[in-house]
C-alpha cells in the first residue's frame, strides 16, 4: 500500500511537468517570439497610403525647373469586384481583354483582399473619362500621385530621372520604401532623393476577419498625411543652360561654367542630351532603352564623367607652378625654332617665335615654352632626383583638383587621371626623365581631366588661388540651407602676385591680334582664357577651351569641349564666348548673334556605328553650314610613341 | 462537529477547490464576453447572447452543485450504475435521434438546449469504476480485473467512437491514472506513452532510422536482462511489436482515421501547412495568443478577438481570447489555477478512507487534466485539433454541467470522509 500511495507523486509530477510543457510553449509563442504579434497586426490593419508630391527644383533665379503633375494610378481590390463590363474599362485606358485579364489575375495573386495597382498613371484626361463611369466598376478606384515635369525639357543629365522603386531598393531601404514608391535613379533626383521624396502618408484601418472596415485604427493616432518634399535651389541659369544645350546640339561634347566666387554651377551641359520628360510616365521604359541605345550614349554625364587631355589649356596652371617655384618669372624668354627636342622625340609647335616670355607664349599657346617650362620644374636643383621632382609638381597639381573628385553633389562623378612617379615607374622601368614625360607639359600624355575639373581650375585662377566646391544645387528648403562645405575657400597655395602674369598671357589669347582664340572676343567685355586641341585615339581633335570673364572680379568661369571637332578656337572659344556674354549682358551682341544662330546648326558628330535609332530631333538641319570661321593656328604634338594618349571618354 | 442545522452539510467541504471552481467560471464568462464583444450592442445581460446564456449556466451549475452538496453520500455509491446505466443508454439514443453537427452525432436536442451525452457518460462511467475499484478491491494485477475496468471503460469508449467523436473519446484514456493509482503496473502507462511517441516519430523519421533505433534499444534492455529469461523474452517480443506497430499504425492511418482528422495531425507534426483550410484554426489562434505578448492587450481590446479572426472562439478556441488580453501573465495564472486545482484533487484523493471516494477523485483529476493539456495543448499548435471543451470556461452548458457535478460529487464525498460509503 505504501508503494501505490507513492504514485500519486508520479501522477502529480505528470501534471506539473506538463503544464510546464504549455506555459513553455505560450512563453514562446507570446514572448520569446514577435513573429505571431506582427502577424496579428498584419491581419487586423491595413495601410492605405497617400503619396508625396516630390520637392520642386527652381533655378538661381527663381524660375522652376521641375514642377509636378498629377497622373492617377487605377487601382483594384479583387475580392470586392463585381462582374462588370470590362470592355468599357479597356477601352477608356486603351487596353485590351487579354491586358485585362492578365492585370486582374496579376493583382489577385498578389493579395484578393489587398488593393494594388491595376494601371498605373493615367493621364488627367483618361482620368476624367474614367471618373464619370467609375461608379459602375466596383472595386476599381483611383489614387492620386504625382508625375514630374520640366517645362523647359533641358538639362536631362542634371535631373535625372525618378522611377519606381525595385525589388533591390526595397530590400536596401530597411523597409523605407514600399512597392510603387518613387525613387531617384540619377542625377540631382538621385542626389537628393532623401530631400525631394517627402514622407508618405498613411491612414491605419481595421478590418475584421471578413475584410470589412471596423474604422480607424486607435483613433488614428498613427494616421499621418503625406508631406512634399523640399524645393532645391539649383545653382543653375536656366538661360544659359538652355543657350548652351542649343550651342552643343549635334555636337559630342560639355560646357561647365561655374560662378568663381561661389563655386555655384551655372551651366552643366552634356551633349547628347535628352528631353528629360522623355523619362517620365508610362513611356518611361520604351523611351530609356531608345536613349540607351542611341549613339554617343547621351546618358553619360560628359562634365563629371568624361576623360578629356586636357591639353594647351592645361599649361596655365603649369605657369602658375613655375611661377611659385621660382624657375621662371614673367620675362624669362625661351627660344621657340618651331618646335622642342625632348630626348628623341619632337614636340612641335604650329609657329616660329624665336624669343617668346610667358604672356606670349600663352597667349600663342606656345609648346616650345611650355616643355621649356616642364624642363625647369623637372630639374631644380633642389630636388635629390626625378622622383622627387615628380612628386613635388604632381602634389602641387593636384592642388587644383586634379586627379581626384571634386565631390560635386551629383553621382557617378569620376576622379580624372594623373599618374604618381610609381606608376611611371612601373610603366617605364627606371629609366624615365622628364622627357619620357614631356608630354604632360602640353596637357596629353597620362592625365586626363573631366570638364568639370578643367572649369574648376579657371574657378581657382579667377580667384587668384582658390576654389569653392562646385555645386549644383546652392540651397536646400524653406530655409534655403547652405551646406557648410559650399562656404570653405580651398587654397591651392599659389601666391597671388603670379596670377597676373598669367591672367595676362590668357587676356591676350583671347583679346590679342595674335591669340589662338581671337575671334571669340567679346566686346566691352575682356574674356581671359586658353586653347587646347586635344589629341586623342578616337578621331580629330577635341576643341577645347577654358576661361574666365570679366578678368577684374570674374563672374564665369567656364570650360568648353566639343569632341572631335579640331581647333579649340573653332568651336569651344567661341562657344564659351556666347555663354558668357550671354550671361553677362544678358544678349549676344551685334553680328555675333548671327554666329552664335550658325553654330547651333553646325554638326560635329564623331564618327558612330550606324545608330539603330535616329537620334537628331525632327527639324533640325542636318547638313553643315558654312560659316566663316576664322581658323586658329594651333599647336600640335607629333611623336607621341612614348606617351600614348589612351583616352576614355 | 457543529450541531448548527447549516454547517451539518457545509462543514467539511473543501472551500478552497470551491473558490478555484468559481474563479476559473468566472473567468470563462469574462472570455466568453470578450470573445463575442461587439462594441455596438453589449449589454451585460443579454440572455440571449451565449455570454448572457453562460451566465444563467453558471448559476445553474452552481445551484446543481450545492444540490448535490445536500445529498447523502451514500447514494453516488449505491446509484453509481444507475447512472452509468442511464448514461450508457443516452449515448446509444443520441446515435439514434443525435443531431448531426459538424459531422459528429454528438447532440440531443431538448428545445433550444442541447443535450451532450458523451459530456455526462464521463462521470457516469467516473462512478462506476471507482464502485468496482470500492466494492471488489481488486490490484489489477490480473487479466481478470484489468479485462472488467476496460470493459467499464471501454463501452462508453466504443459508443463515443460511433458517433464518431474521437475528441470526447481520447478523454477516457483519462482513466488510466485511477487504475495505476490503483495497481496497474507502470508499463502499461510507459507503453502508452511508447505508442504516442513511436506514432509521432513514425510521421517524422524515415522507417530504416527508425528501427535501428528501436532495435538497439531493445537490444540493450535485452541484454540487461539477459540472466533474467522471462524478461528477456518480454523485451523481444517489445521490440518485436514495436517495429510491428510502425507499420501497422501507417495502415491504421490511412484506413482508420478520417480525412479531416489525418489533416490535423499532419498539420500539428509540421508536415502540412494549409493556412486558409484546416490550419486556419490553429494558425489563428496561435496569432491571437501570441498578440498577446507579456501582459496581454487587455480587456476589450484584443483585435484578433474582437474582430473574429479565430473561429470557434467562445467554445474550444477560448483559450485564444484569454492569451490575447491578458498575455502570458494570464495565461499562467489560468494554468497555475487548473495545476492547483489538480493537485489539490489528487491530495483530497489521498486522504480518503474509501477507496471508491479515492478512485472517484483521482477519476475527476485526470478527465479535467486531459481536457486541460488537450484544449491548451491545441490552441497553442502541440496537439492536434480535437474538439473538446476547456473545464470551467469553454462556454456550454452541457460541459459546465457535467465538470461541475463531476467535481461536487467528489466535494461531497470528501465532506463525507469520515463517514461510510
Amino acid at each position: 500500500m505504501e508503494n501505490l500511495f507513492n504514485r500519486k507523486y508520479i501522477i502529480q509530477g505528470l501534471f506539473i511537468v506538463v503544464s510546464l510543457i504549455l506555459i513553455g510553449q505560450l512563453f514562446y509563442i507570446q514572448v520569446a517570439s514577435d513573429r505571431y504579434f506582427l502577424s496579428a497586426n498584419s491581419n487586423v490593419l491595413r495601410k492605405k497610403y497617400t503619396f508625396p508630391a516630390r520637392g520642386v527644383i527652381i533655378d538661381r533665379n527663381n524660375k522652376v525647373l521641375v514642377q509636378n503633375e498629377p497622373v492617377y494610378d487605377l487601382m483594384v481590390t479583387p475580392n470586392l469586384v463585381k462582374p462588370f463590363d470590362t470592355l468599357a474599362l479597356c477601352k477608356i485606358i486603351g487596353i485590351d481583354m487579354a491586358g485585362f485579364h492578365k492585370r486582374f489575375n496579376k493583382a489577385r495573386s498578389q493579395s484578393r483582399y489587398q488593393r494594388s495597382v491595376f494601371e498605373k498613371q493615367l493621364s488627367v484626361q483618361t482620368y476624367a473619362a474614367l471618373q464619370e463611369r467609375l461608379s459602375r466598376f466596383i472595386g476599381f478606384e483611383t489614387q492620386n500621385r504625382t508625375v514630374r515635369h520640366y517645362p523647359d525639357s533641358v538639362a536631362g543629365q542634371f535631373f535625372g530621372y525618378v522611377k519606381e522603386v525595385s525589388d533591390k531598393d526595397i530590400e536596401e531601404s530597411n523597409g523605407y520604401y514600399r512597392p510603387g514608391d518613387y525613387i531617384g535613379k540619377s542625377g540631382v533626383e538621385r542626389q537628393y532623393n532623401d530631400v525631394l521624396r517627402g514622407e508618405r502618408g498613411v491612414e491605419n484601418t481595421i478590418y475584421n476577419a471578413r475584410n470589412v472596415p471596423q474604422g480607424s485604427y486607435l483613433n488614428g493616432k498613427f494616421d499621418t498625411l503625406a508631406t512634399s518634399g523640399e524645393t532645391l535651389v539649383s545653382s543653375l541659369d536656366i538661360n544659359i543652360q538652355k543657350l548652351g544645350e542649343q550651342l552643343l546640339k549635334n555636337k559630342v561634347g560639355s560646357i561647365v561654367a561655374i560662378e568663381p566666387s561661389t563655386g555655384e554651377v551655372l551651366a552643366f551641359v552634356s551633349s547628347p542630351s535628352y528631353d528629360p520628360n522623355l523619362m517620365v510616365g508610362r513611356q518611361q521604359g520604351n523611351n530609356y532603352m531608345d536613349i540607351f541605345r542611341s549613339p554617343n550614349r547621351p546618358f553619360n554625364v560628359r562634365p563629371l564623367s568624361g576623360y578629356y587631355s586636357p591639353g594647351s589649356s592645361f599649361k596655365p596652371l603649369d605657369d602658375l607652378i613655375a611661377l611659385q617655384e621660382g624657375v621662371i618669372d614673367p620675362n624669362t624668354t625661351f627660344n621657340c625654332p618651331g618646335g622642342y627636342w625632348a630626348g628623341n622625340h619632337f614636340v612641335s609647335c604650329e609657329h616660329v617665335d624665336g624669343n617668346i616670355s610667358l604672356r606670349k607664349g600663352l597667349a600663342r599657346s606656345c609648346n616650345t615654352y611650355a616643355c621649356y617650362v616642364f624642363q625647369k620644374l623637372m630639374t631644380q636643383k633642389k630636388f635629390k632626383n626625378k622622383i622627387e621632382a615628380y612628386d613635388s609638381w604632381e602634389a602641387k597639381v593636384r592642388k587644383f583638383g586634379l586627379g581626384s573628385k571634386l565631390d560635386l553633389d551629383m553621382p557617378f562623378e569620376r576622379k580624372g587621371r594623373l599618374f604618381t612617379s610609381e606608376e611611371y615607374t612601373k610603366r617605364f622601368g627606371k629609366s624615365w626623365g622628364y622627357t619620357t614625360i614631356i608630354s604632360l607639359a602640353i596637357g596629353q600624355g597620362e592625365m586626363s581631366a573631366t570638364p568639370l575639373q578643367m572649369a574648376n581650375i579657371m574657378a581657382i585662377i579667377a580667384n587668384r588661388g582658390y576654389y569653392i566646391k562646385p555645386h549644383l544645387i546652392k540651397a536646400i528648403g524653406e530655409k534655403k540651407a547652405v551646406k557648410k562645405e559650399y562656404l570653405v575657400k580651398n587654397s591651392v597655395d599659389i601666391d597671388l602676385s603670379h596670377f597676373e602674369p598669367v591672367i595676362d598671357g590668357m587676356q591676350d589669347a583671347v583679346n590679342a591680334p595674335y591669340g589662338t582664340a581671337r575671334a571669340s572676343a567679346i566686346p566691352n567685355i575682356l574674356l581671359c582664357g586658353k586653347t587646347g586641341t586635344v589629341q586623342n585615339p578616337h578621331g580629330k581633335n577635341h576643341s577645347v577651351f577654358i576661361g574666365f570673364a570679366p578678368r577684374d572680379n570674374p563672374k564665369i568661369a567656364i570650360a568648353v569641349i566639343v569632341e572631335n571637332a579640331g581647333y579649340g578656337g573653332a568651336y569651344a572659344a567661341p562657344i564659351a564666348s556666347y555663354i558668357t556674354e550671354q550671361y553677362l549682358t544678358g544678349k549676344i551682341s551685334g553680328g555675333r548673334l548671327a554666329q552664335a544662330e550658325a553654330m547651333k546648326k553646325l554638326v560635329v558628330l564623331p564618327d558612330v556605328p550606324k545608330p539603330k535609332i535616329k537620334w537628331a530631333p525632327k527639324g533640325t538641319d542636318s547638313t553643315k553650314i558654312p560659316v566663316t570661321l576664322p581658323a586658329s593656328p594651333e599647336n600640335k604634338i607629333v611623336n607621341t610613341k612614348t606617351t600614348p594618349t589612351p583616352l576614355t571618354q | 462537529m457543529s450541531t448548527q442545522q447549516g454547517s451539518r452539510f457545509f462543514f467539511n467541504v473543501d472551500w478552497i477547490t470551491i473558490l478555484i471552481y468559481t474563479l476559473l467560471c468566472t473567468i470563462g464568462f469574462i472570455n466568453i464576453y470578450a470573445s463575442l464583444y461587439n462594441p455596438d450592442t453589449s449589454a451585460l445581460f443579454d440572455f440571449s447572447s451565449r455570454y448572457g446564456k453562460q451566465m444563467i449556466y453558471v448559476v445553474v451549475a452552481l445551484m446543481m452543485g450545492f444540490s448535490i452538496l445536500l445529498l447523502d453520500a451514500k447514494f453516488f455509491s449505491i446509484f453509481s450504475p444507475i447512472v452509468y446505466g442511464g448514461t450508457m443508454l443516452l449515448l446509444m439514443v443520441v446515435l439514434v435521434v443525435g443531431r448531426r453537427v459538424a459531422g459528429n452525432q454528438a447532440w440531443i436536442p431538448l428545445g433550444t438546449f442541447r443535450l451532450q451525452p458523451s459530456e455526462l457518460a464521463k462521470f457516469g462511467t467516473a462512478l462506476l469504476l471507482a464502485r468496482y475499484v470500492g466494492t471488489f478491491n481488486p490490484k489489477f494485477r490480473d487479466i481478470k480485473s484489468i479485462g472488467i475496468a476496460a470493459l467499464i471503460v471501454g463501452f462508453p469508449l466504443f459508443l463515443i467512437m460511433l458517433q464518431p467523436d474521437t475528441g470526447s473519446a481520447l478523454v477516457y484514456i483519462a482513466f488510466m491514472f485511477p487504475m495505476y493509482r490503483e495497481g496497474l503496473s507502470g508499463y502499461f502507462l510507459l507503453i502508452f506513452l511508447g505508442m504516442i511517441v513511436l506514432f509521432i516519430a513514425d510521421f517524422l523519421v524515415p522507417v530504416y532510422i527508425l528501427i535501428p533505433i528501436i532495435a538497439a534499444i531493445g537490444g540493450f534492455f535485452i541484454y540487461h536482462n539477459r540472466r533474467k529469461q522471462k524478461m528477456m523474452f518480454s523485451m523481444i517480443m517489445a521490440t518485436v511489436i514495436a517495429i510491428a506497430y510502425l507499420f501497422i499504425v501507417k495502415v491504421g492511418y490511412e484506413k482508420v482515421l478520417e480525412p479531416h482528422q489525418r489533416t490535423r495531425i499532419e498539420i500539428m507534426l509540421g508536415l502540412k501547412t494549409d493556412p486558409k483550410g484546416a490550419g486556419y484554426n490553429v494558425i489563428q489562434s496561435k496569432i491571437a495568443i501570441g498578440a498577446g505578448q507579456l501582459t496581454g492587450r487587455g480587456f476589450l481590446q484584443g483585435t484578433q478577438t474582437k474582430y473574429g479572426y479565430v473561429p470557434e472562439q467562445s467554445t474550444d478556441f477560448i483559450f485564444s481570447t484569454i492569451g490575447e488580453e491578458w498575455g502570458f501573465l494570464g495565461c499562467s495564472v489560468v494554468i497555475g489555477l487548473y495545476i492547483f486545482l489538480l493537485l489539490r484533487v489528487i491530495n483530497l484523493a489521498e486522504r480518503q478512507r474509501s477507496s471508491f471516494s479515492r478512485v472517484y477523485g483521482y477519476c475527476v483529476a485526470s478527465i479535467i487534466f486531459f481536457h486541460v493539456f488537450i484544449n491548451i495543448g491545441m490552441t497553442i499548435g502541440i496537439i492536434p485539433v480535437i474538439g473538446i471543451p476547456l473545464p470551467f470556461i469553454s462556454y456550454g452548458g452541457s460541459s459546465l454541467w457535467s465538470f461541475t457535478v463531476l467535481l461536487f460529487i467528489f466535494l461531497k464525498l470528501d465532506s463525507n470522509r469520515m463517514g461510510f460509503i
